[in-house]
């Protein structure tokens, strides 16, 4: 604890010195991608956090950023299925972490948005999120609000009408590259060569990891580094199974109303059997139809429940689910669209709990109290 | 004048859409088709439906052919037709055939169909005729004549007086580079039936011939290869357009001999040649020059697909549906005369292999 304290000010003193303003990367992961034209300084970081925590930028005044990505639940909104916005209202897809989002290639479930910067935009904007009609709202309280004017004016040196999403989401995307995690005891274990680190059943559950439960080739770990994610988009049989009769009709009726000018991110959000066509929704390529972002796995154990519709309980209903070849339930239909990596995997019972527990040293240090409130105050029960 | 259309500017224009989106609705040239005669049909090949033992099958197989049959329901505009290209079993036997029929049925297209050697050589086709119908036939559709050929027979000692059981005769036929197997060929009764046909169809109709073996001779040792192919070739001569469609080579393939356009599809089971890294002894392989040389060995549906066949100007332009890759158009060339591969024609264009990486 006293030795990462100490990072954290280094951090500052080379912020001041006019260096790269970049905390000690964590053991397991890579330095963090920094746009060109959104370089991070800790002002705006700390203008990002404020934007983020802002909960005026909603309809009702009651939802900010984050409600569904609550720093107390390691940036989800766990353990709900669903987010929920203004006036309650629930949208189609589970709450994904912001810790290491930073990373990925892609933001949100289907890669609809390429950047943080972007990403930011539209959940203000959704009617079942912060439900604004417009940007507008937000532009005037950041132009008229002394703290914010004066802020913008420290980071961006702009004030009144140049003020503009752009700033606003530059902002936010600043803060959220902070939000990063790893030194998880996976990495002490497996970067760090702490042979301690992990269980021996964790150790047995990373070899069926990278061996026959076939996670590495999609949950990515490398040399030096690991992200748990591929960034790519696979039907993995999560969503898509209870509407196999309906894709074609669904399919035909979104891509004519998105042709005729619908907006896709409302869409998704708001029809729970559109949302199911997943990146398909995005690209209109056959290959996708069904596929979701292959999320990192990294706090994985704090913030159930999972899968992008947040459909499955626990760790082990995932692991059950890839046990199964892409079923939730053994014996019900696989899907037409299934990904060719997903297949029955022949995991015995001691094997999937193995596999758990591997999941579950992928905790970082920041949220290990979360893990803990977590755990069943009995061991849990032997099959 | 014809001018690629964009997939949007068709959906504007046309004021249809394309449910699905790797459709090939940038290679519709207007321009060229008389909107009556103007078709496309789908074409699903080599499934190699496998049985194990009881209601078990071979998931890997089960599910490439599944995933061509969903996805083939969702084009629109609409096929006027599916074509199956031969091998829907891997040994011919009853359940093979019935659990691919019934993958096949739900299919919401008139669907024609092929005979492949691992649909025949167990029982010689017999209950895939109760199936599927004849072995070989013609049909006409918006003024282009299809015919249908079992180019998979081959000589009669071979077939009739070779084997002491049906099964060892499937099995040998279906090994690669065996010496007891037998070159493929259409044979002198049905290039006469052919001959008759085509007597009754103008030299200006545009013809396709569909068959499972090349009609051209590429590999005999796996078969990529028909007997009497020049005869073949020679009854095909006096037309004007006419194109080849053939499976069994699971990969894409293109030729143009004389008046003849060559087209291979891809399988839904599995790809070929395997890429080097399968090899036992060390390769000199030539450099790729395109990216289907090789599969994923974690997406075993890498390196299978599906076809989608425009014949607009009478010349088919084949769109390749490949899972987890970059879709792949060949299109007839009018300039040059022949089919060619629209992102791949100019050496210094080519992209480098393994691209979706």
């Amino acid at each position: 604890m006293k030795n990462k304290q100490h990072l954290v000010s280094l951090v500052f003193i080379t912020t001041f010195i006019g260096g790269p303003v970049w905390a000690a990367t964590p053991l397991g992961l890579p330095p963090v991608p920094i746009p060109k034209d959104n370089p991070q300084t800790p002002e705006k970081i700390q203008l990002g956090e404020k934007l983020f925590k802002d909960k005026r930028f909603s309809s009702t005044g009651t939802v900010a950023c984050a409600n569904c990505h609550d720093p107390a639940k390691a940036f989800t909104d766990s353990p709900l299925k669903t987010s929920e916005g203004i006036n309650k209202l629930t949208g189609t897809r589970n709450a994904p972490t912001v810790v290491n989002a930073a990373y990925f290639a892609k933001q949100f479930w289907d890669g609809r948005s390429p950047d943080l910067e972007d990403q930011a935009r539209h959940p203000i904007v959704n009617p079942v999120e912060m439900g604004l009609k417009n940007h507008e709202p937000v532009l005037r309280i950041v132009r008229t609000d002394p703290a914010y004017a004066q802020a913008f004016m420290t980071v961006f040196g702009k004030s009144g009408e140049q003020i503009t999403m752009k700033e606003v989401t530059q902002a936010i995307a600043s803060f959220e590259r902070t939000i990063v995690a790893g030194d998880s005891p996976f990495d002490r274990w497996y970067f760090g060569g702490d042979p301690k680190a992990m269980t021996p059943q964790q150790a047995r559950g990373f070899n069926i990891f990278i061996g026959q439960g076939r996670c590495v080739s999609c949950h990515v770990i490398e040399q030096t580094q690991a992200l748990f994610t591929d960034n790519r988009f696979h039907n993995i049989g999560i969503g898509i199974n209870a509407i196999q009769k309906d894709v074609p009709r669904l399919a035909g009726e979104f891509l004519k109303a998105k042709a005729a000018g619908r907006d896709v991110d409302v869409a998704v959000l708001t029809d729970k059997k559109t949302s199911e066509l997943g990146r398909f929704a995005v690209t209109d390529v056959l290959d996708d139809m069904g596929a979701f972002k292959t999320s990192t796995l990294r706090n994985i154990a704090v913030t159930a429940p999972y899968m992008h519709d947040g459909s499955l309980k626990t760790l082990k209903d995932v692991v059950e689910h890839y046990n199964n070849g892409g079923v939730t339930k053994k014996g019900d239909k696989v899907n037409d669209f299934l990904s060719g990596g997903i297949r029955p995997l022949n995991l015995n019972d001691q094997q999937i709990d193995d596999l758990v527990a591997f999941m579950e040293a992928l905790t970082s240090p920041s949220f290990a109290h979360l893990a803990k409130a977590r755990k069943p105050a009995v061991p849990a029960k032997k099959k | 004048m014809s001018k690629p259309i964009s997939r949007r500017d068709f959906l504007k224009g046309a004021g249809a859409l394309a449910a699905a989106g790797a459709l090939p609705i940038s290679m519709v040239e207007l321009a060229f088709a008389d909107p009556a005669r103007n078709f496309t049909f789908a074409y699903i090949s080599d499934a190699h439906i496998q049985h194990i033992q009881g209601s078990k099958f071979v998931r890997n197989w089960d599910r490439g052919l599944i995933r061509a049959v969903a996805e083939t329901n969702l084009l629109d505009p609409k096929p006027d037709f599916v074509v199956f290209g031969g091998d829907l079993a891997q040994l011919g036997s009853k359940p093979e055939l019935d659990h691919g029929a019934e993958i096949m049925s739900a299919l919401r297209y008139k669907t024609y169909y092929v005979m492949g050697e691992h649909d025949y050589y167990l029982d010689l086709g017999e209950y895939w005729s109760k199936l599927f119908g004849r072995h070989y036939y013609s049909f006409d559709h918006k003024g282009v004549h299809f015919v249908v050929l079992n180019s998979i027979l081959t000589y009669d000692d071979w077939t009739f007086r070779r084997w002491p059981t049906a099964e060892q005769r499937m099995l040998e036929m279906a090994g690669l580079d065996n010496p007891n197997g037998s070159p493929f060929m259409v044979g002198d009764k049905q290039r006469e039936w052919l001959k008759q046909d085509l007597a009754k169809v103008s030299t200006g109709t545009p013809l396709v011939v569909l068959s499972h073996s090349p009609l051209q001779k590429i590999y005999k040792g796996w078969n990529f290869w028909t007997e009497d192919a020049e005869q073949i070739q020679a009854l095909l001569k006096p037309f004007k357009k006419v194109t080849v469609i053939y499976g069994h080579v699971h990969q894409i393939q293109y030729n143009q001999i004389g008046n003849i356009s060559f087209h291979a599809v891809m399988a839904t089971a599995w790809p070929w040649p395997y890429p080097s890294t399968y090899a036992q002894a060390e390769q000199y392989l030539p450099k790729l020059t395109v990216p289907m040389n090789r599969a994923d060995p974690f997406f075993e549906r890498d390196a299978t697909g599906w076809q989608f066949i425009n014949l607009a100007t009478g010349n088919a332009d084949i769109q390749y549906n490949l899972y987890n890759n970059a879709v792949r158009t060949v299109a007839f060339n009018t300039r040059t005369g022949q089919p060619e591969d629209r992102a791949y024609q100019a050496a210094d264009k080519r992209i480098p292999p393994q691209s979706h990486y």
